[in-house]
């Protein structure tokens, strides 16, 4: 997601306030994090990631959260790879820091820029600003991006710490030591372990300009690295968020008034109090919270509420009047243009027009760990366990409940599926809530999976039409995108953050096709959203999940009406971005797509996306019976990422996200009625199971560019493939998601 | 009160019969290792082994289990001694967010106690249980892997010339030309 861009553009105004408080004060915040300090446990901390204890083990602090896109290994491993550690998980421990440090901040989520482009003085002060939030989230694809080379710096300024202590000791110069396995050893054979010299070490100050290994040089990254953190999943030890158990926890659950942005008018809780084993009652203005000994007593008695809502008109609203505001989004009000190239609007007069209509409904994350956190309140501060893509959402959502919290100690645990939902603070603010209600007790919040889907930050449901114009070669000479949607950053942004961004411009809204890479020398982008009540957010992809699946589907009619094979048709219109050609021959290659699909019902579709820095391709083969029945036999990926830090990892996303785009592009459908979401769980919300997920194979484009993201480009390109592979079998386009809502099941 | 036996050891309890095993299991003997996804039987991310059944413990009152043994993920075996089922689990690096894995690895386990070597439509049938972040494919290979067949390779890695991008030939002239 680019947050980044958005709240980059947000902060303006905190940027001239920043500048007036002055450039020496912004020269304070330490965005580098590389000084020494005091450690946790006894530890020696050599900088903000690295603590070394006396048992020569490793405690390594990865700011990013893990989801299961494997990030604590991916940071890891290039802190690892200059530090000259092992990987060993009975040496090294991973974990989340509490402590909110400036360094931590994700300057590419922040300012939406690589660190390596970064520079001159509108960079530096964004970056102090960020800084000074801190600005610190997971998300966006982001997290190797903004640590490839700060990661790789911090292992060599601690590595370059420890050598120089070992020399200092010994009384010989640095350059006859060197470093490997957490030991120093010198040339004559002395040596020494890290935790040896670790106190030493952070005596010193960290090099200024530590040189860092070549691609050659690389002993880990780029190898297949086993997660850090997947024993523990394997034996029920890890510890998300909903575990946290500290020491006399109760646990609240929630009713929240079922038409968006209602609130309660009236609420019975005699029946609810009467229960035995419920402890409390909170009125939370939008909704009931109810604190019992465990959640089965505090869900009994959510369901034993009598709430009066107060709806406040909003019950009108539905996907049919949405639909219908779009639709006539498509041609009125004010638009947006993200990408004018030429004369489109001339050239689309100039010969035969292709024109298609493609529509995409509004979609659930659907954690498989519902929404959770738990607080405690005491002594004026609060304790907060809280499985979230970003601990500055999570204090901002405290501080919106309580402006005088003394102290606010956020613990990060792992989650559940992240997926973009858990970027959102409205967990923290109920938990908040329903801590003070009970002070000194810790307060667990648990949503039942029926408030989890009903109260979603969901993928905007939108609208796009495209036209063309094809030239005497087939080529397209003009290009026409627009579309109606809402925008995901200005709900996001008024939920859950103390300033307001996105709207009219939201890149949400339009990333994906403002940057359509084919070779056309006419493209016009333009975008109206609209705003309604349906609370949205951020889903894996973000803006990529709907026009990945408009682009990659328009682009095949194109094929189909120059004659050509999609394929190569592509190829053709690619040839001038060296890295997409590479990928399109690949993927022709490994997918076998020359060699003719055996049976009835069979077909190929091809699709290509670029998105977060990070571009995939994706052959998907169907087998469709006469009567719809849609079988997702296998899909092939190859995926350039840059260089790809843990290839097992991204083999992982990519395979984990063409399951979780195909639960989206079968049946992925939330429906609104009388102002309020119609799904309620997995019955009506469902998921691709092990007996409908297809074989997946995965290929990573051999690279040393700088690294992609990897947690989302694999979900847009999915959708076209599957919907692709359909016309391929049965002539049909299906112009309409899910496939349910085109005629369509997906079979076992 | 209700007794049962989770994980070997005895439990008592003097919660009302229609509470899910769930959340005695959670809640009272904080064994967190069970997880919540639905509350409905749907996703089976709360399984737990019942007299070698996998169950859903969402939708099982406690009444209903009493005297019997339960085992949950906690039960299985020590951390340093795990079972075939696990340690193929770590070896086909399973798990991502993880959180539906205790109910996969409960699944599975009780799959292979009763068909040591379940075919790829045995472990459709058996395996209903939803993951969001979609490691179907590598949870097969990792069933099959326990049962003792020879897995599959890992997913594609590739391993040869990992960084040759620098290398690359230049993208050959456009290979699709209009046809009339």
């Amino acid at each position: 997601m680019s947050i980044t861009r958005r709240i980059f553009l947000a902060t303006g105004a905190v940027v001239g306030a920043g500048l007036a408080v002055g450039v020496g004060y912004l020269a304070t915040v330490d965005t580098e994090g590389l000084s020494p300090g005091e450690g946790h446990g006894g530890a020696t901390k050599l900088n903000a990631w690295i603590e070394i204890r006396p048992d020569n083990s490793v405690r390594i602090a990865v700011p990013r959260a893990e989801m299961g896109q494997g990030i604590y290994t991916g940071i890891a491993m290039l802190i690892a790879e200059e530090l000259e550690i092992e990987l060993d998980p009975r040496t090294v421990t991973v974990e989340h820091p509490e402590e909110l440090a400036s360094a931590y901040t994700n300057f590419v989520a922040a300012l939406n820029k690589r660190p390596e482009d970064a520079s001159g003085p509108i960079d530096w002060t964004m970056k102090c600003v960020m800084g000074m939030v801190p600005f610190i989230l997971t998300g966006g694809s982001s997290s190797i991006v903004d640590g490839y080379t700060h990661m790789r710096v911090a292992g060599a300024c601690a590595r370059t710490m420890l050598v120089e202590a070992a020399a200092a000791k010994w009384n010989v110069a640095p350059s006859e030591c060197h470093a490997e396995k957490g030991r120093v050893t010198h040339s004559s054979g002395k040596s020494a372990a890290y935790g040896e010299l670790a106190a030493d070490a952070a005596k010193r100050a960290p090099p200024s300009d530590p040189k860092l290994k070549t691609h050659d040089e690389f002993k880990l990254i780029g190898t297949p690295q086993a997660r850090v953190d997947i024993p523990d999943k394997t034996r029920g030890a890890a510890h998300f968020g909903i575990d946290s158990i500290p020491e006399g926890f109760v646990v609240a659950t929630v009713v929240q008034c079922p038409v968006f942005q209602g609130a309660v008018k009236s609420v019975d809780d005699r029946a609810t109090l009467a229960i035995k084993g419920v402890k409390k009652v909170v009125n939370l203005g939008d909704g009931v919270g109810v604190i019992g000994e465990t959640y089965y007593h505090a869900k009994k008695g959510a369901d034993a509420l009598a709430i009066e809502w107060d709806t406040k008109g909003h019950e009108t609203l539905s996907s049919d009047t949405i639909a219908a505001d779009y639709r006539n989004a498509l041609d009125h009000g004010d638009e947006y243009v993200s990408r004018n190239d030429g004369d489109a609007a001339t050239a689309l007069k100039a010969g035969k027009v292709i024109e298609a209509t493609y529509e995409t409904p509004f979609l659930a994350h659907a954690c498989m760990e519902p929404m959770n956190a738990t607080a405690v309140y005491k002594d004026g501060g609060f304790e907060v366990w809280a499985p979230n893509q970003s601990p500055t959402v999570v204090r901002w959502a405290i501080e919106a409940v309580d402006k005088h919290a003394k102290d606010i100690r956020i613990h990060t645990t792992l989650m559940g599926g992240g997926f973009g939902r858990r970027a959102d603070g409205d967990v923290y603010r109920q938990a908040a809530k329903l801590a003070m209600a009970m002070p000194g007790v810790p307060v667990k919040l648990v949503w039942s999976r029926e408030e989890d889907i009903q109260h979603d930050s969901y993928r905007p449901a939108a609208l796009a039409r495209m036209r063309a114009v094809l030239g005497g070669d087939g080529k397209p000479t003009a290009f026409e995108f627009k579309n109606a949607t809402q925008s995901a950053a200005l709900s996001f942004s008024r939920r859950s953050i103390p300033f307001e961004m996105g709207g009219k411009s939201d890149p949400a809204s339009f990333e994906g096709a403002a940057e359509i890479p084919y070779a056309i020398p006419n493209v016009h982008v333009a975008t109206r959203n609209i705003e309604t009540t349906v609370p949205l957010g951020f889903w894996r992809s973000v803006g990529h999940s709907n026009t990945g699946f408009y682009i990659e589907s328009f682009i095949d009619e194109l094929a189909v009406a120059a004659k050509a094979d999609p394929m190569d048709y592509r190829r053709a219109l690619l040839a001038q971005d060296a890295r997409l050609s590479a990928l399109a021959d690949m993927l022709k290659e490994k997918s076998g797509w020359t060699t003719p699909l055996q049976g009835q019902g069979r077909g190929r579709g091809v699709s290509i996306h670029t998105s977060f820095r990070s571009h995939v391709g994706q052959v998907a083969e169907v087998t469709v019976t006469p009567d719809g029945k849609v079988k997702v036999d296998r899909v092939v990926a190859v995926v350039d990422c840059g260089t790809a830090i843990n290839p097992d990892s991204v083999a992982a996303q990519i395979e984990g996200a063409i399951v979780f785009a195909l639960s989206a592009a079968a049946f992925g459908e939330i429906t609104i009625e009388k102002g309020r979401t119609a799904q309620t769980n997995f019955d009506t919300y469902d998921m691709v199971r092990m007996a409908q997920a297809p074989e997946v194979e995965v290929h990573i484009v051999p690279s040393r560019e700088l690294p992609g993201g990897i947690g989302e480009p694999g979900t847009p390109p999915l959708f076209a493939a599957v919907t692709n592979a359909i016309f391929a079998a049965t002539g049909k386009r299906v112009r309409k998601l899910p496939l349910s809502a085109s005629g369509f099941t997906l079979a076992a | 009160m209700t007794k049962f036996k989770v994980n070997g050891s005895d439990f008592e309890t003097g919660d009302d019969g229609e509470m899910p095993l769930l959340w005695a299991i959670r809640d009272r003997l904080k064994l967190t290792g069970t997880k919540f996804g639905c509350g409905a039987g749907l996703c089976g991310a709360c399984t737990v082994i019942i007299d070698g059944a996998a169950t859903r413990s969402c939708i099982t009152p406690i009444a209903s289990v009493e005297g019997k043994s339960i085992t949950t993920i906690e039960g299985l075996a020590p951390a340093a001694n795990p079972t075939a089922v696990q340690a193929a689990w770590i070896a086909e690096q399973v798990p991502q967010c993880g959180y539906c894995q205790s109910g996969m690895i409960m699944a599975a386990t009780a799959l292979l106690s009763r068909n040591p070597n379940p075919s790829d439509a045995d472990i459709d049938a058996a395996i209903t249980n939803i993951c969001r972040c979609g490691t179907y494919v590598r949870i097969r290979k990792a069933i099959h892997r326990a049962a003792g067949q020879t897995a599959d390779a890992r997913p594609i890695v590739v391993k040869k010339s990992r960084f040759a991008g620098d290398e690359q030939p230049a993208p050959a002239a456009a290979q699709w030309e209009a046809k009339p």
